[in-house]
């Protein structure tokens, strides 16, 4: 394994670069493992990273249906942020904010965590409110938030107008919010994983699951049958499929989700804007294309494909906060299919199956828990017990009527 | 003498329209009918820009939409627009053009330096370095990467232009004016169809408008072919043809988006009051794409120098422009296409050599050593040179197998290199809708194999390679589409193409596919060999990335982002697939390909908005009390569509106006000590009728309804299924049968929408119907301890307690008009609710106020409402509540016990959770210091909690929802969720607040005022 | 953005509805004997193949009445689209073409 770095670069200069080794192995299946994990995206991989790294496990493969980092993770719009209002989700997002803080150095792969600020807009009295609570939460709950006037708003977005059909009224920083590459979080752990060890097969799709007295036995896949001791399902849009076939329904719906790019130009934007009430969430992306998400539809779909009415639903509103973005231009839209809970809040934990845990329903906010929610997920996986940061975010939860509901104060956009 | 490669005559300018313009400051002058980058041609200018990461000096390429290079800024400030395809931009007068991505000028650009560190950067370098020292290195690295990168500067303020939209539906819509898309259109349009013919560019003709006069359609030129069936079109009322105009997106069920450049072609301010740009949106019942093909370029040492195009484009700037762009021209191609253009130059002017990638020769050879041209069968470019502009190429003989070089190393001095590495069809739209694509080694290109029904490809798009083959193609779509939308469509006569120096087998004959043209060094060791322009992919970093396992098509595409810049892989796109395909030993099918995205060519955001920005970006409903509000300077707030009044400021003695706590202050002892009239017009409501109206809302709410009797109300709350509280409001019982009920201002919608479904889905069998009346009825809310006097002369209703008790509906007459009076209160004072049909409402505030001048009447806003209602304890639904919210928590656990049945919401109250001890109730909070006013939203902890730190958790008991300072108690209120409050009535909390000191606070009941509810029922 | 067939006013496109999850959850008959896991199946647990699904939709911006819809999620095509009175007489959801 060669490590990454300027030096390295240098060196591999004068070879014409053609020694670079693969970044991860080719693996090909074994017959059995003692961890199965679905899905090749940034949770599945940062699972199967930390079940070797930090719980020692020494036969773990990922199996991944396509190629890495192809569902969720490479199309959604990377933004990351841990000012969540209800303290089980604070805990949680902000330990992958920690995560995030030291994950280049510790994965030797440059994910470029850039924590530039992230400010979620007030439009109205009771988006001043709403604001104002979940500021003052995230403060006693250690997570960095400040409150801007308009005038600092306009500090920190010289574009952004003030005054439009709903003022802006205030704003909630949080400096450690911005974004990451999201690629390169799937590819770095990937690395970083099959540096430990662990196989990991793409074009390998898994098409049934063998349950035997209520456990989990063994996973039928388009490259034969793998068997597992356990099984980490973490499918994103997928998950309710894959849990048919474990015999058992999710309170999930998977739904599109678009999005869409600028043409790139100089910066313009340096921090993340988010808006509730004019439904906007814009970056910059370091190679200048503005990076928006739309909202998603109602209708459960799996096509993946780019329709046109959420898209043009998006542009009103980013004109009414951004007039000069008027004459740049759409480059690209597309679509993910999210896995949406009644309560917007991830299902991690054990499944009806025995062997068998579950990581899905992220909804439209999974890229900026990737590595917390692959390190939590580890430790249920590995110690058969949910991780205290996990258990409030259980099966049991729609039973016992615990929902941890993060849109129940707004229609914060994740 | 400008214009110094505009040749004599030809073309299709206009030669006496002198239009004068600027690049980079510089003044220089085009003719009519020019584009910009023709026109930059014309005056031999070639460097155009830089490219985006190694800055390296770039030319013209293409043509059109597939300019990967000429990417300008034009006009200036907030009219700008960066990133403008000089190749799509039609000149005109006093047109300003700069470059892009340099620094501080074209020719010397010091991001260039990138250039030297390029052994460093090859794909993919940035995951490599830039993680250290310290976890935040990342963010300087990154600002200064950000100013690098990034193209054109973004406008500097508002949009200054207007954008328009409209919706078209049509049976048939044709993609592209070319040849084929004209002779679909005409088939189709002849047989009675309604046509749509949409094409970019300002006259029908796709490639025939790049082409010489000796091509001929039925005997005529071909351009006047095309120039006689637009005519003929354009004559027909069921055909429209749309110039100008991008097919940007195509959807599912042929749903398409077009983007119209209305007038920018006309220069700023010259519109006459038609939009800048204009966006269609298509239903289409069929789609025939004639997209036409695209010129791939070949992949080179140094195939990046400005002045290195495209083959085709070069005879189109000859052709359509006039314009010589170069006088010692070298070809380099693998196909015939190439022929064509050195014999047109040859022709023109030039001196031509050409070297065919393939040793076998073609027929066309000898008409071009006829001409003149020097062809060189089996030989490569191995590497082109220059500085600001390619000035000599290197010339060897290939082996047959392609793989070496042999023979000896020519050198020639030339100004322009022309290449052309075959035509691929033109399928994004068609990918776009999920058309599947094959790959055809004979084109060496994917094709489309099989569309969604009602889609067609035909010409170019389609494979076809000569005009005959285009208009067969387009004829017989267009007739097939007309077909299938049931017309009966008289078979066109056959249409007879006459194209010289095109073999039998169509026009591009055998292609060869040479997806790396040998150099005189190994991929990646040598002068660089771009795959994609824009983003600088070279071969090397195709083969880096192979090998370090990105091979997956999308891996290689996302890790040397080739195909990823504004010409999204038009040209790049195969070549990069043909080289992975090279790479991994197997098929260009078994590579497969990457997903073509919409929209076909960048679509302005303005044109996506049109006209929902300013005041259209989203409705504003106005009470029939708005204007008097506003006269009066009310300071309003938004709620939801809707602006209230929050107070209404009146001038003070000495000229100024009072804040809105003080205006807050005078209007709350107004309606406590006299009285205070309230806009309620916003207030949701809901007629339910019919003879289940009782039951139905017996099993919605959680209270009773069939026992309400009529002419009484009653408090209403609504749960969700999930047993939370969605909405309250007062129900009130007109009949038996009738039920006037009323919800928050911003529930009104939902809960109507939420009625229906129920009443749709759940409970058919009922009979019982809901119709909004939001908007029918005005509301004004006399509310005080004098409103029953200053009302009594107004109606005819009878106000005494006794004949109108409180909690009851009356109608009658009020300043004589038929009128529906709640008496209800949430001020806690006596109050009436009067309801007047919407288009009398402002005669009703204005006689109310009249009436009630002389005993202190006030308007009251929202700001006194809440607090008036604070004082009281009653709730605000989104407030004091929110999505977790369930009745026990706000103390209405009360409502919901009793013989009444099953109703929304009821089964999931006895849920283990809903029980628990420690939910957070709803109480009252009464600061130490009355003076202190909580801040809203604020979190309540324990007396002896810690102060909060970063990383340090603070455990949370509840937080302040609505606060106050009560001008009525003369100190300040608040209520707030607590975590077992009832239970801690009396005990002493702390608040901490952002930025200042925190609060010590005691829990008290959520009733500061009236307990017993006297003044309301008085 | 598809098209849908409205059973009322024709076809329309997709914008004027709104989908609103799994048709023909049946609400228990008397709530307040399920159990709590059978109350959360009816709350929470909704059918979400990537296939066959038979789905609730509202003419939200037309006759705002709700109907039914079988549409294959994978390529989101319309199979069919019932009124509601009595519900589809169509199969269950499930995978396209699968025997479930």
């Amino acid at each position: 394994m060669q490590r990454y770095s300027l030096v390295s670069l240098a060196r591999n200069a004068f070879s014409n670069h053609e020694d670079w080794p693969r970044a991860w192995r080719a693996a090909e299946p074994q017959a059995a493992y003692d961890i199965v994990i679905v899905g090749g995206g940034g949770h599945g991989l940062a699972t199967a990273y930390y079940l070797a790294r930090e719980f020692g496990e020494k036969k773990v493969a990922v199996l991944e249906k396509g190629w890495l980092g192809g569902g969720n993770t490479g199309r959604n719009t990377t933004i990351i942020r841990s000012n969540y209002l209800q303290d089980e989700s604070a805990a949680l997002y902000d330990h992958a904010v920690q995560l995030w803080r030291g994950l280049s150095r510790e994965l030797n792969y440059n994910v470029m965590y850039s924590p530039r600020g992230l400010l979620h807009l007030a439009h109205d009295e009771s988006e001043l409110r709403e604001i104002s609570r979940r500021g003052h939460a995230n403060w006693l709950n250690g997570i960095d938030a400040e409150f801007l006037t308009p005038a600092e708003v306009r500090q920190w977005v010289p574009a952004i107008r003030l005054d439009g059909r709903y003022p802006i009224l205030g704003a909630l920083l949080q400096r450690r919010g911005g974004t990451a590459r999201h690629d390169a979080v799937a590819w770095g752990y990937a690395r970083a994983a099959d540096r430990l060890g662990v196989d990991i097969i793409e074009n390998c799709e898994v098409t049934g699951i063998e349950v035997a007295d209520g456990r989990v036995r063994a996973l039928q896949t388009g490259r034969g049958r793998i068997a597992a001791g356990k099984v980490g399902l973490v499918a994103a849009g997928h998950s309710s499929v894959l849990a048919n076939m474990a015999g058992f329904r999710l309170p999930l719906a998977s739904t599109p989700l678009q999005a869409l790019v600028s043409e790139p130009v100089k910066p313009v934007l340096d921090v993340v804007v988010m808006s509730g009430k004019v439904h906007v969430y814009v970056s910059q992306s370091d190679k200048g294309e503005l990076v928006i998400g739309a909202g998603s539809d109602m209708h459960n779909s799996y096509s993946q494909r780019g329709s046109y009415d959420m898209i043009e639903e998006i542009m009103g509103p980013l004109l009414e906060l951004f007039p000069s973005f008027s004459r740049l231009r759409m480059l690209r839209q597309w679509a993910g299919i999210v896995d949406v809970t009644p309560d917007r809040s991830p299902i991690i934990g054990p499944s009806p199956v025995a062997g068998l845990y579950l990581n899905c329903g992220w909804g439209t906010g999974g890229f900026k828990a990737t590595p917390g929610s692959g390190h939590v997920f580890a430790a249920t996986i590995a110690r058969d017990a949910p991780h205290p940061m996990a258990a409030p975010f259980g099966l049991d939860r729609f039973t016992s009527g615990a929902l941890v509901d993060e849109a129940a104060a707004a229609a914060v956009a994740h | 003498m400008s214009q110094t490669s505009r040749l004599p005559q030809g073309g299709r300018i206009d030669r006496a329209r002198s239009l004068a313009f600027t690049f980079d400051g510089e003044r220089l002058s085009g003719l009519g009918g020019d584009t910009l980058a023709s026109a930059l041609l014309a005056n031999g200018r070639v460097l155009v820009g830089r490219s985006f990461k190694y800055h390296r000096p770039r030319g013209i390429v293409g043509l059109g939409a597939e300019e990967p290079n000429a990417l300008v800024r034009l006009g200036s400030g907030a009219a700008a627009e960066p990133n403008a395809r000089a190749t799509c931009v039609e000149l005109f007068d006093g047109l300003a053009a700069e470059s892009q991505n340099r620094w501080p000028s074209l020719t010397s650009d010091l991001g260039a330096a990138a250039g030297l560190l390029a052994p460093i950067l090859p794909a993919g370098f940035y995951y490599k370095t830039f993680m250290g020292p310290g976890a935040g290195a990342w963010r300087v690295y990154e600002w200064a990467i950000r100013r690098m990168a990034g193209l054109g500067r973004a406008p500097s303020g508002a949009d200054p232009d207007r954008y328009e939209q409209r919706f078209a539906h049509c049976d048939l819509l044709v993609a592209g004016a070319g040849p084929a898309g004209l002779a679909a259109a005409l088939a189709a349009g002849r047989s009675g169809a309604r046509v749509i013919l949409a094409d970019m560019d300002r006259e029908a003709g796709g490639h025939l408008l790049a082409e010489g006069d000796d091509l001929a359609v039925d005997g005529q030129p071909a351009l006047g072919w095309a120039a006689a069936v637009a005519a003929e079109l354009d004559g027909m009322p069921n055909v429209q043809r749309l110039c100008r105009t991008a097919l940007a997106g195509l959807y599912d069920g042929n749903y398409l988006t077009a983007w119209e450049q209305v007038t920018d072609h006309l220069g700023p301010g010259r519109g006459g009051g038609l939009p800048r740009q204009r966006l269609w949106r298509i239903r289409a019942r069929q789609a025939v794409l004639a997209t036409g093909a695209l010129e791939r370029p070949l992949v080179f040492a140094g195939n990046d120098r400005p002045g290195v195009m495209l083959s085709g484009a070069l005879r189109g700037y000859l052709h359509r422009y006039a314009v010589l762009a170069g006088r010692r021209v070298c070809l380099m191609t693998n196909n015939d296409s190439a022929y064509r253009t050195a014999i047109a130059l040859q022709r023109a002017g030039a001196s031509c050599i050409l070297a065919d990638l393939r040793s076998d020769g073609t027929p066309l050879a000898a008409a071009a050593r006829a001409a003149g041209v020097e062809v060189l069968t089996g030989h490569a470019v191995t590497q082109a040179q220059g500085g600001m502009r390619v000035d000599r190429v290197r010339l060897r003989k290939m082996s047959e197998s392609g793989g070496a070089m042999i023979g000896g190393l020519r050198k020639e001095a030339v100004d322009i290199l022309a290449m052309s590495g075959g035509w691929g069809p033109n399928v994004a739209l068609f990918s776009q809708a999920r058309g599947r694509l094959h790959y055809d080694p004979a084109l060496t290109a994917f094709r489309p194999a099989g569309g969604p029904q009602g889609l067609r490809c035909a010409g170019g798009a389609d494979g076809a390679t000569s005009l005959q083959a285009a208009l067969d193609g387009g004829v017989a779509a267009g007739l097939a589409a007309a077909a299938d939308c049931g017309f009966d469509a008289a078979p066109l006569p056959p249409l007879r193409a006459e194209e010289p120096d095109v073999p039998a087998d169509g026009g591009a004959g055998r292609v060869r596919a040479v997806w790396i043209v040998p150099g005189e060094h190994p991929v990646g060791r040598g002068p660089k060999q771009f795959v994609d322009f824009q983003n600088d992919v070279t071969a090397g970093d195709l083969q880096l990335a192979e090998r370090e396992g990105f091979s997956a098509v999308e891996h290689m595409k996302r890790y040397t982002t080739t195909g990823m810049a504004t010409d999204q892989g038009k040209l790049s796109g195969m070549n990069a697939l043909g080289i992975l395909a090279e790479m991994r030993g197997t098929s260009v099918d078994a590579v497969g390909h990457t997903t073509f995205r919409p929209p076909y060519v960048p679509v302005t955001f303005g044109a996506m908005a049109g006209r929902r920005t300013g005041p259209l970006f989203d409705p504003l409903r106005r009470t029939p009390m708005q204007g008097w509000h506003e006269r009066q300077g009310a300071l309003l707030e938004t709620v939801g569509q809707w602006q209230r009044p929050l107070c209404f400021p009146q001038a003070l003695p000495d000229g100024k106006r009072e804040d809105r706590a003080a205006a807050t202050r005078r209007e709350v002892l107004a309606v406590r000590h006299a009285a205070g009239l309230l806009d309620a017009s916003t207030l949701g409501k809901i007629m339910v009728e019919g003879p289940d109206a009782a039951t139905f809302l017996n099993r919605l709410y959680v209270n009773r309804f069939d026992s309400l009797k009529p002419g009484h109300c009653r408090y209403g709350l609504m749960l969700t299924e999930n047993g939370t509280v969605l909405d309250d409001g007062v129900v009130a019982r007109l009949d038996a049968r009738r039920f006037h009920v009323t919800t928050t201002t911003g529930g009104a919608a939902h809960v109507l929408d939420w009625m229906e479904e129920l009443l749709q889905t759940e409970w058919p069998d009922l009979q019982a119907w809901c119709t909004s009346v939001t908007d029918h009825w005005a509301v004004a809310t006399l509310s005080g301890p004098l409103s029953r006097e200053i009302l009594a002369p107004l109606t005819d209703i009878d106000l005494a307690n006794a004949a109108f008790p409180f909690m009851t509906v009356r109608e009658g007459l009020v300043c004589g008009a038929p009128a529906r009076i709640f008496r209800v209160s949430f001020t806690g004072e006596l109050s009436f609710e009067i309801n007047l049909a919407a288009r009398y409402g402002r005669a009703l505030w204005d006689c109310l106020l009249a009436a009630g001048s002389d005993r202190g009447l006030v308007p009251f806003g929202t700001d006194a409402m809440h607090l008036l209602r604070a004082e009281k304890g009653f709730i605000m639904v989104g407030q004091e509540s929110d999505g977790t919210t369930i009745p026990d928590d706000l103390g209405m656990a009360g409502m919901v016990k009793g013989d009444k049945g099953d109703f929304i919401g009821k089964r999931s109250l006895s849920r283990p959770d809903m029980l628990r001890g420690d939910r957070k109730q709803l109480v009252g909070l009464l600061t130490a210091e009355p003076r202190t006013v909580l801040r809203e939203g604020a979190q309540i902890v324990a007396p002896d909690a810690p102060d909060p730190r970063p990383g340090q958790k603070v455990p949370m008991l509840g937080h302040v929802t609505s606060s106050y300072f009560s001008p009525t108690l003369n100190r300040s209120i608040a209520l707030a969720l607590v975590k077992g409050g009832r239970a801690r009535i009396g005990e002493a909390v702390k608040v901490p607040v952002m930025g200042g000191p925190p609060v010590a606070a005691s829990i008290a009941p959520p009733i500061f005022h009236d307990d017993k509810g006297a003044a309301a029922r008085g | 953005m598809f098209l849908i067939d409205c059973p009322w006013c024709g076809t329309r496109p997709q914008s004027e509805f709104a989908a609103h999850g799994e048709a023909q959850v049946v609400r228990p008959a008397d709530p307040a004997a399920a159990s709590d896991a059978e109350w959360a199946a009816y709350l929470f647990l909704r059918d979400n193949p990537k296939g066959r699904l038979l789905e609730r939709w509202v003419h939200r911006h037309g006759c705002r009445r709700w109907f039914t819809v079988a549409r294959d999620t994978a390529t989101d095509r319309i199979e069919a689209v019932y009124p509601p009175a009595g519900g589809p007489a169509g199969p269950p959801s499930g995978p396209a073409g699968g025997d479930r």
